[in-house]
């Protein structure tokens, strides 16, 4: 009998959260604490989980399974291996870090950090969920916290920005249940009682659907992760969503709400319709390549900092696309490490833009400029996180956006259009730099306007939350080894799966 | 044995229809004054029927004694599980109100006895098997209602809604009758386990009769479950009537008249599907389409109720037409959950009335979860229940009926029942926007009745736990 590390790191949030509700409305300090406690406490479960990892071994670790409804075939099934783990890790470290951007909330502090758990438990639930149902179950729940965060918190469009949210959200998620109804149905024709078990459907039930089908479901799943991720051009809710949300709650969204759309592809999509995720290969790699372009154009045309930044995550998660569509490991590892990345970087710059928002009270690139002489500390931190975000060498983004599109080079899924499609993209690369140093020297450099003359730098708090974000930025960018040698396994493994026929992998 | 065996069937009736009797004794001797004393009585008299569906689904698993009178009534799962959801809309029913009569000026006394006798007529509708029996019941319930309807006496929407739902039912009985006489004709019979077994030895003539009276029977059960093109008294009425009155009918009428649409066509007629899936099969569509897109235009808590009730009729009507061993579970569940979400929304909305008056525009909810987070709480799961967001029973029950309609070979409807779902989800966040994102001039604060709470908080944990509950236990075995 081991410990059941996954259950205790999905309990100890929703314990948090109800110990929450019993603590009275005014101890805001008590509130505060026993959020980011838990959330600290997760990350110690979540390295936990590393520590034990094995890395040479493909497939779920940690695995914990009970059939709950024997009726229907439902089963509490959670694990990890070298797809999601970095990815709960991501999760466990983004909390504490969003929470403590949150010591600036002071309204409703109970109800704030009561959702912000419940939040984390739901997100956590997306990456360990080895069961359609309970994945489902995780999944939308997470869309409830988030949208009131937004809709409660949030900036002057909020409530606006909260129901196009979960609209958006539950447009997708409807027909991901159709799929997974139908999944479940074809099930229990085989079975007698049915089954969600993932790993099941995909080795005995997936086979017996024709290519049509395949297609049919590909898409209905996709559907629902397109919008997640966003892929172009299901993006519409993300700049509202993300300028409106609140810092945490921004941070929140791009570093791992998108992730589960990106994730979702590779978890669900390409294990269950393997045949669908080859034929359709093509038509995401050129979405992907849209987005990447159209994300850094509209990112570069913003005056809103908080909105540049939105764009570019769009443009970022087509990068991760790309890599997933190559269906190679080079690609799909890079992608994955790209997700990380992008949580890291675009994680940071909400948080820088948060920090310098509650000094200032704008984001208006007009009214900014000249910060570096009032705030150097800001300075050299925007400064880094940016370039992270831009992919410079010797930094993390660099790794990602270099391994998929060399990865996406050589794809041969993605036939003789790869090329085409890769050089593409890497104009991508080009444009990110464009907007990204426009936005350093609109915010950084020139005069500075006489009323930021007293900004204070940031103070210990924050740069307690930008230590982690810096550090692993560095050290991603200098040694990314251990990150692909826990995934290699399972990669390839998903991968051997999904080729039926025998594809490149150069 | 055999003797006794025969009132099996209508033990939950009898011990309400009983109690009510006793009630109206008791009303018409009592000193005038509150009407504390009714209160606890009603509850009594639901609990013990409650207690008395318990004990007969517990002691009599399987498929129970079976009929009684020769064959008009018969016990079974089905009849258990829906004499459970309507006891428990009752109960919930008789809590909810008290508050509200006291605060609105009408606290009497056999409010509590109109409601008990038209929960009655329900639950005989629950193991109706016979078409006479189901217009009895049909009969023995509405008259209670109509009169509940118009109990805000001097106010005229009350009796507005009192004398359209009065009319329109009276016309929606009249066309029950011709439909069971025309069945009658064609079949020779007016018993619903009989018929299916006729309808295959009969000729062309004696199928064209039954198929007319089966289509008149659908349109007068369509009423009662307020189904598109028959659902067109159902905002007036809803908003006309006292607020808990409105609950009741949202809830337990829905489930009584989708109680004679099983026991009429799924059990009945289900084994000559090929007579009634067409129609119902349109219904069921048109009545998501209307119900949830007219909903969104509702600038008013009651009204979009209205709307939302007439949504789920479709949803409910789709679920008929799933595969044999799905449709029945996945309705059934599908009606718990609804009871619970729709009892607590409106309990909710109750609280809110207050004893400055009634305002069930939307921006009376406006900035109310700041005052009262746990009234803010219960209301944002009831509205989640209602759209079918996981975890509450909502999402469950939706899972299970859209799965059974699926199996039944209509992907189609159930694609547009996603639809639609989708769409629904804007107007119950409306509700929940303005809880917890708006601001008033003056926020309304709810009032703190006991009576209330409990039922707000029942209502509350059973949407929470029940889905999962209820699919754990093994649901599907109903």
């Amino acid at each position: 009998m081991t410990v059941p590390l996954l259950t205790a790191m999905l309990g100890l949030p929703l314990a948090g959260a109800l110990g929450i509700l019993a603590i009275p409305r005014d101890r805001v300090g008590a509130i505060r604490w026993t959020a980011l406690g838990t959330s600290m406490a997760v990350l110690g479960l979540a390295l936990a989980v590393l520590v034990g990892f094995d890395p040479q071994r493909p497939g779920l670790q940690f695995v914990e399974r009970w059939v709950w409804a024997p009726a229907i075939g439902a089963s509490y099934i959670v694990g990890v291996d070298g797809i999601s783990l970095w990815l709960v890790l991501l999760t466990a470290l983004i909390f504490p870090l969003a929470l403590g951007a949150s010591w600036t909330i002071a309204e409703r502090v109970k109800e704030y950090m009561a959702l912000m758990l419940l939040l984390e438990a739901g997100v956590l639930g997306v990456f360990l969920a080895h069961d359609l149902l309970l994945f489902y179950i995780f999944w939308e729940f997470t869309l409830v916290p988030m949208t009131l965060l937004i809709g409660i918190w949030g900036g002057p469009r909020r409530v606006y920005a909260a129901v196009k949210f979960f609209l958006y959200t539950m447009a997708g998620s409807i027909f991901m249940l159709m799929g997974i109804i139908a999944l479940w149905l074809l099930s229990r024709s085989l079975t007698g009682t049915g089954t969600f078990d993932l790993d099941r459907m995909a080795r005995h039930g997936s086979p017996l659907l024709s290519p049509e089908a395949q297609r049919w479901l590909f898409v209905a799943f996709g559907l629902a992760f397109a919008v997640k991720v966003p892929m172009w051009p299901f993006h519409s809710w993300l700049p509202d969503a993300h300028v409106e949300a609140p810092t945490a709650g921004s941070v929140i969204l791009a570093a791992l709400l998108l992730k589960m759309g990106a994730y979702g592809f590779l978890r669900f999509n390409f294990s269950l319709f393997p045949a669908a995720a080859r034929a359709l290969a093509l038509p995401v790699a050129v979405l992907a390549v849209v987005a990447i372009l159209y994300g850094a154009l509209a990112a570069y045309a913003q005056e809103d900092f908080k909105r540049l930044v939105a764009f570019s995550s769009v443009s970022h998660m087509g990068f991760v696309m790309l890599g997933l569509a190559a269906l190679n490991p080079l690609g799909v590892q890079a992608a994955l490490l790209q997700m990380v990345n992008h949580g890291l970087s675009t994680g940071g710059l909400f948080l820088l833009v948060g920090m310098l928002y509650e000094r200032t009270h704008t984001r208006d690139f007009r009214a900014l400029g000249g910060l570096w002489k009032v705030m150097p500390l800001y300075g050299g931190i925007l400064m880094v996180v940016g370039f992270s975000s831009m992919g410079l060498p010797g930094l993390n983004g660099f790794v990602g956006e270099f391994l998929i599109l060399l990865g996406s080079f050589g794809a041969a899924a993605l036939g003789p259009a790869a090329r085409w499609l890769t050089a593409a993209a890497a104009f991508g690369v080009v444009l990110a730099a464009v907007y990204i140093l426009t936005m350093l020297m609109r915010v950084l450099h020139g005069p500075l306007p006489p009323r930021w003359q007293g900004l204070p730098d940031l103070g210990g708090r924050e740069l307690a939350i930008m230590a982690p974000l810096l550090a692993l930025i560095l050290f991603i960018g200098l040694y990314p080894m251990p990150f692909f040698a826990a995934m290699d396994a399972s990669v390839r493994q998903a991968l051997a799966a999904l080729s039926g026929a025998a594809l490149s992998t150069r | 044995m055999t003797l006794l065996q025969a009132w099996i069937p209508l033990l939950p009736t009898l011990v309400l229809t009983a109690g009510a009797l006793a009630l109206i004794l008791a009303e018409a001797f009592r000193r005038p004054g509150p009407t504390r004393g009714m209160v606890w009585g009603a509850l009594g008299i639901a609990l013990v029927g409650l207690g008395v569906v318990g004990g007969l689904l517990a002691l009599l698993p399987g498929e129970g004694p079976g009929e009684g009178f020769s064959g008009m009534v018969r016990w079974d799962r089905p009849a258990g599980g829906l004499s459970l959801v309507l006891l428990i809309g009752t109960a919930l029913a008789v809590l909810l109100s008290r508050r509200y009569l006291v605060d609105q000026g009408l606290d009497r006394g056999e409010y509590y006895v109109f409601l008990l006798l038209a929960a009655a007529g329900m639950t005989l509708m629950a193991v109706a098997q016979d078409l006479l029996v189901v217009f009895l019941a049909l009969e023995g319930l509405s008259i209670p209602l109509y009169v509940l309807a118009g109990f805000a006496r001097p106010r005229a929407a009350s009796e507005e809604a009192a004398l359209k739902y009065f009319l329109l039912g009276a016309f929606a009985s009249a066309f029950l009758v011709f439909g069971i006489a025309l069945i009658f004709a064609g079949s020779g019979t007016t018993q619903l386990s009989a018929l299916a077994g006729r309808l295959r030895a009969l000729e062309a003539g004696g199928r064209l009769l039954v198929g007319m009276g089966s289509a008149l029977v659908l349109v007068a059960l369509g009423f009662k479950v307020a189904a598109v093109p028959f659902h067109l008294w159902t905002p007036d009425v809803y908003e006309g009537a006292p607020t808990p009155v409105t609950a009741f009918m949202a809830a337990a009428t829905k489930t009584a008249g989708m109680a004679a649409l099983i026991r009429v066509f799924l059990i009945g007629l289900g084994p000559a599907a090929e007579v009634w899936h067409g129609p119902v099969a349109a219904m069921a569509a048109a009545t998501m389409v209307v119900g949830n897109v007219v909903a969104l235009l509702q600038p008013n808590f009651k009204r979009m109720m209205a709307y939302s009730s007439i949504a789920h009729a479709g949803y409910l009507l789709l679920g008929l037409l799933g595969a044999p061993g799905l449709a029945l579970p996945g309705v059934l569940f599908y009606l718990l959950a609804y009871t619970f979400a729709t009892m607590g929304a409106f309990a909710v909305a109750v609280g809110m009335a207050g004893s400055e008056g009634e305002d069930p525009s939307l921006e009376a909810y406006a900035g109310v979860a700041r005052r009262a987070p746990g009234m803010g709480t219960a209301m944002l799961l009831f509205m989640l229940s209602l759209i079918g967001v996981p975890p509450t029973a909502g999402f469950f029950a939706k899972l299970l009926l859209f799965a059974a309609a699926w199996q039944g070979g209509w992907a189609g409807l159930v694609i547009l029942g996603g639809i639609t779902t989708v769409l629904s989800a804007y107007f119950y966040l409306r509700v929940v926007v303005a809880m917890w994102m708006g601001r008033a001039e003056r926020e309304r604060t709810p009032v703190r009745d006991p009576w209330l709470r409990l039922s707000v908080v029942l209502s509350g944990l059973a949407t929470l736990v029940l889905g999962i509950l209820w699919v754990m236990m093994g649901g599907l075995s109903v």
